[in-house]
């Protein structure tokens, strides 16, 4: 099953980009695992120095930055 | 009446903000603006419309321009200089980063583990708060151009002594342990499109008008209460020029205030406005933007008390001497 984690120390733009990411899985009718990392020692493990950051399958998708919902779509349908 | 201040008037002071408004309390409100409930809310209402305009505004731009200077690429940059040049460097491009205490501590834990020298992390992490596009444009609409460049100087070489000191008492050990261990992040910025570019900076204005509003408000409020209500002796007396000990009162005062320059200009021109020296005026400023208790908190999990200490105390004896700089030369700048 495809992992996805949200890294953010709880501010408002990760608590958006974990709701895009939801809208997004449940219109691609995908079957997905998602995850909150919030502590900032894992997050830094990552390589991220800015969050909100998506992560899909350990691999770091974008970062500092909300992606949009088509973006994310996309980043999901790559690890399919 | 030269074009020029027309352009200074009109666009930097916004005076026809100030004159609908005047219009709006004497002919809806039918209060005088000389009254002291006139005047208080001519200033509320002028005040909190012109900060708003100027947040959207440079907000916006610093945050365009600080697209093409993400930390990661900021990083890299300072591992290329040595020395007084790395913190100089710091304190430079700590300018073009936006004020938020939430992305110290990924900083901080991703140059120190990309080994940069600790007092270069710090000339970055003081100046970046303190100095701003924002905050100089500010201080020029308020203040006029003078000493608009004499705060963006000093508080560049604040940042600057301030990292070269911490640099020489050798406190590599005070950083806590765990920091060490995590491995140096090592993902570069991605390029960005003009408009992502411009999808982003419009996102950080709306993110940050939403924290800040509340201490927009509330230090406007101050303003006016004090520009209005609170009598000139008693200003005087606190923190005017009867006052030997004012600079530092203000400093003592502003540092666990959490506000940013816009939260914080409208008390700062309102005490200008009642004579406070400069000094004593931008030493609040300073203490108010470049220490909180927010930012001390987060620093607090990065390094160990000792440098905690240092940091701070560096900090306010040099905000207090900048302040008492000013008021004494004052008569330069005004």
């Amino acid at each position: 099953m495809m992992n996805i984690k949200i890294l953010g120390t709880g501010c408002a733009n990760c608590k958006k980009l974990t709701g895009l990411v939801e809208e997004a899985v449940k219109e691609l009718n995908a079957d997905v695992e998602i995850q909150k990392v919030e502590d900032i020692q894992k997050i830094m493990e990552y390589g991220v120095m800015r969050t909100p950051a998506i992560v899909i399958n350990e691999k770091v998708k974008a970062f500092g930055r909300i992606p949009s919902k088509e973006e994310i779509k996309e980043y999901i349908k790559e690890e399919v | 009446m030269s074009i020029f201040n027309i352009l200074n008037d009109q666009i930097l002071k916004m005076q026809w903000l100030s004159d609908i408004t005047k219009l709006f309390v004497e002919k809806v409100l039918n209060l005088p603006v000389q009254s002291k409930i006139g005047g208080a809310i001519h200033f509320f209402i002028y005040d909190t419309v012109k900060i708003f305009i100027l947040l959207s505004v440079l907000i916006f731009l610093m945050s365009y321009i600080q697209s093409y200077f993400p930390p990661e690429r900021t990083r890299k940059i300072l591992g290329k200089f040595k020395g007084i040049a790395g913190n100089i460097m710091g304190a430079l491009l700590g300018t073009i980063t936006p004020f938020c205490s939430c992305s110290s501590i990924p900083i901080f834990i991703g140059f120190t583990s990309a080994g940069l020298p600790l007092g270069v992390t710090f000339s970055f992490l003081i100046s970046s708060p303190l100095v701003d596009i924002a905050s100089f444009l500010v201080l020029l609409t308020f203040f006029g151009v003078k000493i608009a460049i004499a705060y963006v100087v000093v508080g560049i070489i604040l940042a600057v002594v301030a990292g070269i000191i911490i640099e020489k008492l050798n406190l590599e050990d005070q950083i806590q342990d765990y920091v060490r261990k995590i491995g140096s992040p090592n993902l570069e910025a991605e390029e960005l499109t003009k408009r992502a570019r411009a999808i982003y900076a419009v996102g950080e204005v709306k993110s940050i008008a939403k924290k800040v509003w509340i201490y927009i408000l509330i230090g406007v409020g101050i303003g006016a209460a004090i520009h209005n209500f609170i009598p000139q002796e008693v200003i005087d007396n606190v923190v005017g020029s009867n006052n030997p000990f004012a600079v530092i009162l203000a400093t003592l005062v502003g540092i666990p205030m959490y506000a940013d320059i816009f939260g914080t200009i409208p008390i700062a021109e309102a005490l200008f406005a009642k004579n406070v020296g400069i000094g004593t005026v931008l030493a609040f400023m300073m203490a108010v933007t470049a220490l909180s208790l927010p930012s001390m908190v987060m620093i607090s999990r990065v390094v160990k008390p000792k440098l905690l200490t240092i940091f701070i105390s560096i900090v306010i004896v040099g905000i207090i001497f900048i302040g008492y700089l000013f008021n004494i030369f004052s008569y330069l700048l005004i």
